[in-house]
């Protein structure tokens, strides 16, 4: 029998998954693999912006930050069950999107990088000045979500750091095989045909401005539940997660991986939220090899690290 | 009346200060379409170097000079090992290339002189002028000042000497440049160093008012980007005033509704003009060629 690739990519991503855990020789391990699941499913939305439709984000953070608020502030104020929180968060953020991108889509290059950075710049400001319901720049607690007393009841007893990263796991691996199944559907192929030649799209009959809206709303919903995820798992948010630099984080832990698939782009989340972890004894020179790596990867590179190593790798074979 | 005054004032200082960073963009966008988001760190290094140097005993003026000159210096290697070796990379690897060379240089910029807010003295004092009961610094009138300089001394040189004019004539179409024989690649160098010039010169006139530290360079860089957007993007009338129009607004919105929210009034702003005007207030619509 031959794999599909989409089989394939789901198989990697379960095995990695499940069996990751056996070499962790510590609890914190847990909690870096939650991490770098949380940043990778948004990250597989920017792939489906940005490497299937060919658009640019610069403000994705926004939606994580709504995301993250949504847990944050509706089982306060609306007495909804945090997990009830972040489908809300999810929704506002799939009709934000929806009724920004209607306009803002219509540019193109860095003219949408400015519109969509103005975007996640706004969301960020009304997190930081609205200090009565946000608690502004100091950040404020988020409840907790209740599922693993649940699953302690039921006799699975699981530290918090390995239900965090069993849980996020479960939802990466849905999300990606989403996003999988988006770019083997008559949609993706559009989205795909779209990101070649625009005009060539149209003249064959596809909707531009409607399917590059779908992919922008798709992706932000993933942003959201990213952001989610993140604050019921710390407990605590601040509005540097919807910040510009969180903006940036999305689209480079992607382009890095390498944009057009969805397990490059997961081993670029997995990369560079683990390089601060590496760099921890040289804090004061995270910032320099981070912009090394940036540069180096994006000049040697350009199809992403992933793709780039596939090759190498392949190349031997034959 | 006064109060307007104030306001307009600050609006004008601060944008002159957003012209100059966007004149530095629209310089390399225009010779070679790299949005360059490093801009803002050739701002912090203006001002840094300068201090560094006027600290360790030159006088004001000669500070500033190497101060220039080193970010000038910076400008060129950064086009000559990062911008020139992705050559043809889509927009997306650009943006990171250049962010990624923005966080070299506050990393190195922190390591080398560490997280402290420095400044130097006002060139001409720090007593304010009064104007129709308003205040001013005579720094502001140096910031608005060079700001205006720089953009006659651009426009005589883009439309009067011939090296100039071979940058205009790289931006509009690169092979057909090389073709009647402009050194391209001498071109790019120059507009980088140009450019990486600017923005250290809005650092040197900007510090005393606004103070500098490692960190400094993000703000600018979203600003001037913004502003150069706001302008239509590789259109130096653009830039000019889409960098006073951002000042005043931020200005007038922190006097009058929010001072919280200044930032917002601008991106605003912004997004309604793309809605309405894609290719910004002064950018001539964009034909693609299928």
């Amino acid at each position: 029998m031959k794999l599909t690739p989409k089989t394939a990519t789901l198989l990697v991503l379960v095995l990695l998954v499940a069996l990751s855990p056996v070499l962790f020789p510590s609890g914190y391990y847990y909690r870096v693999g939650a991490l770098i699941f949380v940043n990778a499913i948004a990250v597989t939305g920017i792939v489906i912006l940005t490497g299937y439709a060919g658009q640019i984000s610069l403000g994705h953070a926004g939606f994580a930050g709504i995301g993250a608020y949504a847990c944050a502030l509706a089982p306060v104020h609306l007495g909804l069950h945090p997990s009830l929180a972040l489908v809300l968060g999810a929704a506002i953020s799939g009709l934000l999107a929806f009724l920004v991108g209607r306009p803002i889509l219509r540019l193109k290059g860095y003219y949408l990088g400015v519109a969509t950075l103005g975007f996640g710049i706004l969301v960020s400001m009304v997190l930081n000045n609205e200090r009565q319901l946000t608690g502004g720049p100091d950040g404020m607690e988020v409840p907790d979500l209740g599922l693993r007393g649940l699953l302690k009841d039921a006799g699975l007893d699981l530290t918090n750091g390995q239900f965090w990263y069993f849980l996020c796991g479960i939802v990466l691996i849905l999300g990606a095989w989403l996003a999988l199944n988006l770019f083997n559907s008559p949609t993706g192929r559009a989205l795909r045909a779209l990101h070649g030649s625009e005009v060539a799209a149209r003249t064959v009959g596809v909707d531009v401005a409607r399917l590059k809206l779908q992919a922008f709303v798709i992706s932000a919903v993933y942003a959201s539940v990213s952001g989610s995820l993140l604050a019921l798992q710390n407990k605590f948010i601040t509005p540097d997660v919807a910040g510009f630099m969180h903006s940036i984080e999305m689209v480079t832990m992607a382009v890095l991986g390498g944009v057009g698939s969805v397990l490059g782009a997961i081993f670029g989340a997995a990369v560079l939220t683990l390089l601060p972890q590496v760099l921890t004894v040289f804090a004061e020179y995270e910032q320099l090899v981070l912009g090394l790596v940036m540069m180096l990867v994006m000049i040697f590179l350009p199809q992403g690290l992933l793709p780039s190593i596939l090759r190498k790798i392949r190349g031997r074979d034959e | 009346m006064p109060e307007l005054l104030q306001f307009l004032f600050s609006g004008v200082t601060v944008g002159a200060v957003y012209a100059l960073v966007a004149l530095g963009f629209t310089i390399i966008y225009n010779a070679s379409d790299v949005v360059n988001f490093a801009q803002g760190e050739f701002v912090m290094l203006g001002g840094m170097l300068t201090f560094v140097c006027h600290a360790a005993g030159l006088p004001l003026p000669l500070a500033a000079l190497i101060a220039i000159a080193a970010t000038s210096a910076i400008g060129v290697a950064m086009n000559k090992l990062a911008i020139e070796p992705a050559r043809g990379a889509p927009v997306v690897s650009l943006i990171i290339i250049t962010i990624g060379a923005s966080i070299f240089i506050r990393g190195g910029a922190q390591l080398l002189f560490g997280k402290q807010i420095h400044s130097f003295p006002a060139f001409s004092g720090d007593t304010p002028l009064r104007i129709g009961g308003a205040t001013i610094l005579p720094q502001s009138l140096w910031v608005i000042g060079g700001a205006v300089v720089v953009f006659i001394g651009l426009w005589l040189f883009f439309t009067r000497t011939l090296t100039g004019r071979a940058v205009l004539a790289t931006s509009n179409n690169r092979l057909a440049a090389q073709l009647v024989g402009i050194n391209t690649n001498f071109v790019m160098t120059l507009s980088f160093a140009l450019s990486a010039g600017i923005g250290a010169l809005a650092g040197v006139l900007a510090t005393p008012i606004t103070l500098t530290s490692y960190d400094v360079g993000l703000a600018f860089a979203l600003k001037g980007f913004a502003a150069a957007m706001l302008g239509g993007m590789g259109n130096p009338k653009g830039a000019l005033a889409g960098g006073f129009l951002l000042g005043l607004l931020e200005a007038l919105t922190a006097g009058y509704l929010s001072s919280q929210y200044k930032d917002a009034a601008a991106f605003v702003v912004i997004l309604l003009v793309l809605f309405f005007m894609p290719q910004g207030l002064f950018g001539r619509k964009s034909v693609d060629r299928v």
